[in-house]
């Protein structure tokens, strides 16, 4: 019953499809009249206006809504559990999606679950952990933010007074440990006796912890602070407030302190549009994509007043040196922060080197934490 | 070890600043629910009224750009919300408990589907007054810019105490929750006092739910309040139904609060989650040993049915 329901108003909205696309197609052929007219369906964890992880996943969206013959349908707040199901049933059947983004980690079982059900959608994951065996309409995607985060920290400890720079993380997660690495070999790259104090608060999103971990961190000598959490927004005003730097993680928060903003490590998840067109269009896809700049998977916000323009060059020259290769992150020689070494002096780890930067659950040296 | 001193200094600094920081919702929604209880009533609802508090005073300074006016609509916004839990429980053979639970899960609920329009913009701050003139160091200036309303909370504190003990409408509201037969044979309205005295206690823990959203942290997200509200009605009874203590018990919640940053940010990093959980642990800790099975709670009003 319910599902011929459905099915009439999918029909309308198909019917109606096909007219726009018509139209469409007629005023600017080529690669419109290929597209066809598609909805993509875009589900968030969380609000979509958080200053955070949510937002990044929504300026992907409205880069891909602006796109010709495109159509985004979006849902807020969508918890993990048996409930994104349902949201994407009913972007498929009633919207006509032919393509979810599902931007929260926790969404993977149900995507690959959903992916089964519905041969003929695409689906994105933001976790980029796609195996073998998986349903092959399902693609894994993850920017490497610790190359933005690597350019933060130049700007950092080129500006840092103290020579001490704060680092908030939300989980110990491998990805938070990469983003303190980069963020403080960035920094040391430029002023090796910076130390970096690291505090993991252990939730994504405790505006409370977060803006007295701020605090703490502030009260201990750090003169800049990045916050690694779900929405950074609490930590940079509250270290605006205080007078100290921030550099901003996400999205562009260059907004919230206009005074200490100094740059920012952003997503670029609207690098899933070539994803949407190699489905659409028929060509091969990648199941599983990581990468950096050079890939155009990651963004750096747009500087701060307080950057001069020779630190703005120097972060522009490594970012180049991300682009073409010719920098690599963890390049030896590297130690943790007990004094083990982990890349010895000549070698060199590669930026796409996933399964070492997926095993690291350590500080680089100089961090205290 | 210079370096490492200077650490602990930081540790000390922050653990006090936070305690002035983080302390004020929990005094505001632990008088609130003194006033509540002293009645002879328990507003379990008091977290949702404080999140409902915290999204319309923000909502309000963002709309109009004042946000004292926001204080106000809060605490507006929590009494009416409390009016509510007052109601009902009016009615016979309700229980406060229950309505209390409901109200919680109603007023958070309320909060994020009216507060989604308020998550991205930015509200005004309210000012803080500054009390580390005295200091050259920037980090016991910070730690001492002071919120009026923390100032305030602990002047009501003060106030509530000598007027719970001196005052008629004091006497009143004791003999109500104490022992309703006493207050009916002396010819007061029990339920009218009780209204009164969870609309109060709703009023308050507004004002605190403010203090989150317009002062520290100063943001509005749905994970603004991490249970401050419940662990507050915890603090209550901790404090013995006494409004100084309750001010004490608050910056012994608020410190506990501000201790795992302080010392994960000195270089302190094992066993960073027990830091984190040590409010939480010290509300069980308070709650078991408040749960003597043997004698009733010294202070406990008679007619609170956490009690009876």
């Amino acid at each position: 019953m319910t599902r011929s329901t459905l099915s009439r108003r999918g029909f309308l909205k198909r019917g109606a499809n096909v007219v726009a696309a018509s139209v469409a197609a007629s005023a600017v052929p080529g690669m419109v009249a290929a597209m066809g007219n598609v909805t993509v369906g875009f589900i968030y964890v969380g609000p979509r206006q958080d200053f955070g992880w949510n937002q990044s996943h929504w300026d992907a969206a409205q880069k891909i809504a602006a796109m010709d013959g495109i159509t985004v349908v979006e849902q807020e707040n969508v918890p993990e559990t048996a409930e994104v199901e349902k949201v994407i049933q009913s972007m498929i059947e009633l919207d006509g999606a032919k393509v979810i983004f599902g931007t929260s980690f926790g969404y993977w079982d149900s995507l690959k679950a959903m992916a089964e059900k519905y041969p003929d959608v695409l689906f994105t994951h933001i976790g980029a952990i796609w195996k073998e065996g998986d349903p092959t309409n399902v693609i894994g995607y993850r920017g490497y933010t610790e190359e933005a985060h690597y350019l933060c920290g130049i700007a950092a400890g080129r500006m840092s007074d103290t020579r001490k720079i704060g680092f908030i993380g939300s989980k110990p997660l491998y990805f938070i440990y990469n983003n303190a690495n980069g963020f403080m070999l960035g920094a040391r790259s430029v002023a090796p006796e910076t130390t970096m104090n690291v505090v993991i608060t252990g939730d994504w999103n405790n505006p409370v912890k977060e803006a007295e971990t701020t605090n703490a961190l502030i009260d201990q000598g750090c003169d800049v602070i990045i916050a690694n959490v779900d929405s950074p927004k609490v930590a940079i005003e509250t270290a605006e407030a205080r007078g100290v730097y921030t550099c901003g993680y996400h999205s562009d928060l260059s907004s919230l302190a206009p005074n200490g903003f100094l740059t920012g490590a952003e997503w670029n998840w609207a690098s899933g549009a070539e994803f949407v067109r190699a489905f659409v269009e028929d060509d091969p896809y990648p199941n599983l994509k990581r990468g950096g700049f050079r890939e155009d998977m990651v963004a750096l916000s747009p500087f701060g007043e307080a950057v001069p323009q020779e630190v703005r060059d120097e972060v522009m020259a490594a970012k180049q040196g991300f682009i073409d290769n010719s920098l690599q992150l963890y390049a030896g020689p590297i130690a943790d922060n007990q004094g083990n070494v982990i890349v010895p002096e000549g070698e060199v780890r590669n930026n796409d080197d996933v399964p070492f930067k997926l095993g690291i659950d350590w500080f680089v040296e100089g961090t205290i934490g | 070890m210079e370096g490492t001193e200077l650490g602990w200094w930081g540790v000390l600094i922050a653990v006090i600043g936070g305690a002035i920081r983080v302390s004020t919702p929990y005094l505001f929604v632990s008088l609130g629910e003194t006033l509540t209880e002293k009645s002879g009533r328990v507003n379990l609802g008091l977290e949702g009224v404080l999140v409902m508090g915290a999204m319309s005073g923000y909502a309000t300074a963002v709309l109009t750009g004042q946000p004292w006016l926001g204080v106000l609509v809060a605490g507006c916004a929590g009494a009416l919300l409390s009016l509510v839990h007052a109601l009902v429980c009016s009615l016979p053979r309700v229980n406060d408990i229950a309505v209390g639970i409901a109200l919680f899960i109603f007023g958070t609920g309320l909060a994020f589907f009216l507060g989604k329009p308020f998550i991205n913009p930015s509200a005004p701050r309210l000012p803080d007054l500054d009390l580390g003139w005295w200091s050259d160091s920037p980090h016991i200036q910070s730690a001492l810019q002071i919120s009026p309303l923390f100032l305030f909370g602990f002047a009501l504190a003060l106030f509530l105490a000598w007027a719970l003990k001196n005052t008629r409408w004091g006497l009143v509201l004791r003999t109500v929750g104490d022992s309703s037969e006493a207050a009916q044979a002396l010819g007061y309205n029990i339920t009218l006092v009780r209204i009164a005295g969870t609309v109060a206690g709703g009023f308050l823990a507004g004002v605190g739910g403010s203090y989150l959203s317009l002062y520290f942290p100063g943001t509005w997200n749905e994970g603004l309040s991490s249970g401050q509200g419940l662990m507050a009605v915890a603090l209550v009874i901790f404090a013995r139904w006494d409004p100084v203590r309750c001010f004490y018990a608050s910056l012994l919640f608020g410190g506990a609060t501000a201790l795992g940053p302080a010392l994960q940010s000195a270089g302190v990093t094992a066993n960073y989650y027990l830091y984190g959980a040590a409010p939480y642990f010290l509300t069980l800790a308070v709650l078991i040993y408040s749960a003597s099975p043997r004698k009733a709670l010294e202070g406990a009003p008679g007619e609170v049915s956490i009690s009876r």
